[in-house]
């Protein structure tokens, strides 16, 4: 606290950025402007702060200059205020004694037009962070120790791989599945696209290898009922049946999953007993239960990209030319294990129906036109006769090395794809007991019928029900479409924004299984920082209650989104400075003004926000 | 040019949607008038109605508040609350006489660049068509400010304000939830009382004054005035002073009382 009578003395950096900022901002006019203001001890321009001179004279100046605040007007701090946080430190300050000013996003590039104005906002800007910076005080950031141990929820494919990726890291690794066996929602699949090995068999070895692995222990059946704590030191209570087992965690890794859409009525879904999703394809197809069949159609983007839900699951194309590829090329052996297993699904209409006038009459007019070469070729490539496939899509997106050739694959197969618009999507009608598909040829511009026996929906995974209670006790975000919420859309794509829970897999958005494991390991790794660590540094923007204000009226306790604020033996809120973030809702929310957040404070902002207006601070 | 209004706009930015969305902007070269000085804060939920309310008592033309869409809140549930202050000092603001046009809250995602440039300019028109802020020609105005900051900061309004989202949300203690409808209008409720008492304590503070003359200035009936005497009264705010003649003045002891 003796620093805080120190009196400050303020170096201001204005950066010309080359000519991103001194192109439109007088940036010279501005340090002159700069030295006049009170407690200004140094003021230069820099042609590029963020290089290395730039730095180096930030450090002499401080040095030479007795500098204690520091004061960069420069881009943004959401880039650059680490680096010079850093410099700030190297020379020996205190990095909370510095102050980001932004010119150039802010100012220069938005006012292009405007020099002078721009200018004079300039000054105003550097005014108003010299008026922030004099009130800074130097923080300590918490150091907070790190049980060494992490808990991953969800037994499916991301969640596996990241349990394993932690105990072969040394960590143990509590695993809770809410299912009686593992595997997720892959135990649904027949097989993953691009190989033809049994989904179930591909994953075997990865359930055998984290049941077999001493350091994980794998919770069945369970759920995860309590959730308290913060990075390093998570409580966690585990449900199974009746019982309940106490944890202590370091980490958390939410691997939850999806769930695939349904909607009554969407395409005729359960109105209609044969039109099925694409998972429920598939199980019909694993349980050989696939009843014989004359035309099947798939409808891609069923419920998806702005139907019911905004975004695309971009694993459908995917699937769907699998299992269309799969239909072709294995129609014998899935019918011959279904009739020989007497699994027919009666409902679905099956050989009393074929072959369907409606498809002889098809056939006999493509061989009529004189296509007999086609009809012998088909014969040789066989399925594509006894079965008609087609695929209705918006456009097909079959991204990544291997599957534009599935793609093509499929259309050597004779599969057909057809175009649809959004403005006239296909309709699923029954036309006494046979089930046709109306759609708009948009190549031909005419109404069409197409007889189906089986209507397959591409409909997008969402996330599970009880997502947001989940969330809610782990005190995550979830987005509009509720899947979890990244720290960063680009940038941290596993972290949350709460350290030490990290997200992978499905429960964040739509992802194929390599995809999944790509998350899953990369989950792990950034799990592994603080437990291999075994300290957790915060940082120091945080809410500090006056003890001798505060009458413990347990408002700030109730608005906390991290459950950051407790009652202290006094009766008093007291703050978890590793679990507070430093949003400042208490601090808004007190009403004895009895919150201070570092770095933010009432009085800091308001000198910010005034200077703005005033001439002279 | 020189006698064009260039009005005076603080902004207070959220660090994760509306700050990065005026960078974007920025980065995109959207141009917007030079009106705006930003303040930046980690969340929108950050600023209380009593900050408002003094930035603009400084004497702001305007006061740009910039969070993350609903639901998108870097800190899960931060700019609900910011919707809660901001209605409340809106509330407090129209009380005082002042444009309420003068603030305006806006969402604001970190991939909105675009929609910052246009939000800025539309903002700082609607200001210019307004002109320049009272608060330094109008003392009628300053001083109902003044009073709307003191509101502002009362534990009565800051903890109603901060206990809306909870009580719709979460319930009370009794896991009841309550309508968010019938929140807002106590929250208004209270901020008119608040209001009322703040003005007396101000209006007190100045000069002694009777019942009859704080209700004529505040022009609310005199037997309201005198409830919220006895209130203050037994607040430990005001105190009444020996009775000259045959009306009893008051005067506003000096905040926080003993």
């Amino acid at each position: 606290m003796s620093e805080q009578v120190e009196k400050p003395r303020v170096g201001v950096f204005i950066c010309h950025c080359g000519s991103n900022i001194a192109g439109v901002v007088d940036v010279k006019a501005v340090a002159e402007y700069a030295k006049t203001l009170p407690d200004v001890a140094f003021a230069t321009t820099n042609l590029y702060t963020c290089a290395e001179d730039g730095l180096a004279n930030i450090r002499n100046a401080i040095k030479e200059h007795k500098l204690n605040r520091v004061v960069v007007s420069a881009c943004t701090p959401r880039t650059h205020a680490p680096l010079f946080q850093s410099v700030c430190e190297e020379a020996g300050l205190n990095k909370y004694l510095f102050t980001f000013v932004n010119i150039r996003e802010h100012c220069s590039w938005v006012h292009m037009k405007e020099k002078e104005k721009a200018t004079e906002k300039a000054k105003d800007l550097v005014r108003m962070g010299v008026a922030k910076a004099r009130l800074l005080t130097p923080q300590t950031e918490p150091r907070i120790s790190v049980e060494k141990s992490a808990l991953v929820i969800g037994g499916g494919v991301a969640g596996m791989t990241a349990a394993l990726s932690l105990a072969k890291m040394g960590f143990p690794v509590h695993l809770v599945e809410k299912e009686k066996e593992l595997g997720g929602f892959v135990r649904n699949l027949n097989n993953l696209y691009v190989t033809t090995k049994d989904a179930l068999e591909t994953i075997k070895p990865l359930i055998q290898e984290v049941t077999s692995h001493p350091k994980i222990k794998v919770y069945l059946n369970s759920k995860v009922s309590d959730v308290f704590g913060y990075v390093g030191n998570y409580d966690i209570k585990i449900k199974t049946g009746d019982q309940e087992t106490k944890l202590k965690v370091g980490a958390i890794i939410v691997a939850t999953g999806a769930i695939e859409y349904t909607k009554d009525g969407l395409y005729g879904y359960n109105v209609y007993k044969n039109v099925v999703t694409l998972t429920e394809f598939e199980i019909m197809c694993k349980n050989k239960t696939l009843p014989k069949l004359k035309s099947v159609v798939f409808i891609q983007c069923c419920g998806s990209r702005g139907q019911d839900k905004s975004y695309c699951s971009r694993i459908c194309c995917n699937v769907a030319i699998k299992n269309a590829i799969n239909i072709a090329d294995n129609y014998d052996n899935m019918l011959g294990i279904a009739q020989q297993l007497g699994k027919v699904i009666p409902e679905v209409p099956a050989e009393t129906k074929s072959p369907t006038p409606e498809i002889s009459e098809r056939r006999r007019r493509r061989r009529g036109r004189g296509e007999e070469a086609e009809a012998v070729e088909e014969e040789k490539l066989g399925p594509s006769d006894k079965i008609e496939i087609t695929i209705f899509n918006r456009d097909i997106m079959s991204y990544g090395i291997d599957h534009e050739l599935w793609f093509n694959k499929a259309r050597e197969k004779r599969i057909r794809f057809i175009r649809y618009t959004p403005e006239r999507r296909p309709e699923v009608i029954m036309k006494g007991d046979q089930l046709y598909v109306k759609y708009f040829h948009e190549t031909l511009k005419v109404e069409r019928e197409m007889p189906a026996d089986l209507v397959i929906l591409s409909t997008p995974l969402v996330a599970p029900p009880g997502q947001e209670q989940l969330a809610k006790m782990l005190k995550v975000p979830v987005g509009q479409d509720g899947f979890f919420l990244e720290a960063h859309v680009k940038l941290r794509p596993v972290d949350f924004a709460t350290d030490g829970i990290y997200v992978c897999g499905t429960a964040k958005g739509p992802a194929d299984i390599t995809e999944a494991i790509e998350q899953a390991e990369a989950a792990a790794s950034r799990a592994a920082i603080p437990l291999s660590r075994g300290y957790v540094q915060a940082e120091a923007i945080m809410a500090q209650v006056d003890q001798e204000v505060c009458t413990g009226c347990g408002t700030c306790i109730e608005v906390c989104p991290y459950g950051a604020i407790v009652k202290n033996e006094n009766g008093l809120a007291e703050v978890i400075a590793a679990a507070c973030k430093g949003c400042g809702c208490c601090g808004a929310s007190c009403p004895n003004s009895a919150i201070i957040m570092t770095n933010y404070s009432d009085e800091q902002l308001l000198a910010e926000a005034t200077a703005a207006l005033k001439e002279a601070i | 040019m020189t006698d064009e209004f260039n009005p005076k706009i603080v902004g207070f930015l959220c660090n994760w949607c509306s700050y990065a969305g005026a960078d974007l902007c920025g980065v995109s070269r959207y141009q917007y008038p030079p009106s705006l000085r930003v303040v930046r804060v980690m969340c929108s939920t950050r600023i209380s109605p009593k900050m408002i309310i003094r930035v603009l008592r400084e004497g702001a033309d305007g006061v740009l508040i910039g969070g993350c869409h609903l639901g998108d809140c870097h800190y899960i549930s931060g700019n609900y609350f910011t919707e809660k202050r901001f209605d409340i000092a809106a509330k407090l603001i129209s009380l005082t006489g002042l444009e309420t046009d003068r603030i305006r809250l806006e969402w604001v995602s970190a991939s909105e660049g675009e929609k910052f440039s246009k939000v800025v300019t539309e903002f700082t028109e609607k200001i210019r068509q307004l002109g320049p802020t009272p608060v330094k020609t109008n003392a009628e105005i300053a001083l109902r400010l003044e009073a709307a900051e003191l509101a502002a900061e009362s534990f009565r309004l800051t903890a109603i304000t901060s206990k809306e989202y909870p009580l719709n949300v979460k319930g009370n203690v009794y896991g009841e939830k309550l309508d968010a409808e019938k929140l807002r209008k106590l929250a208004h409720l209270t901020a008119e009382e608040e209001f009322e008492r703040a003005m007396i304590l101000t209006l007190a503070k100045r000069n002694r004054m009777s019942v009859k003359e704080l209700a004529s200035k505040m022009k609310v009936p005199s037997d309201r005035v005198l409830e919220h005497i006895v209130t203050l009264r037994q607040q430990n705010l005001i105190a009444m002073d020996p009775v000259e003649g045959f009306t009893p003045t008051y005067h506003t002891l000096s905040l926080g009382g003993e």
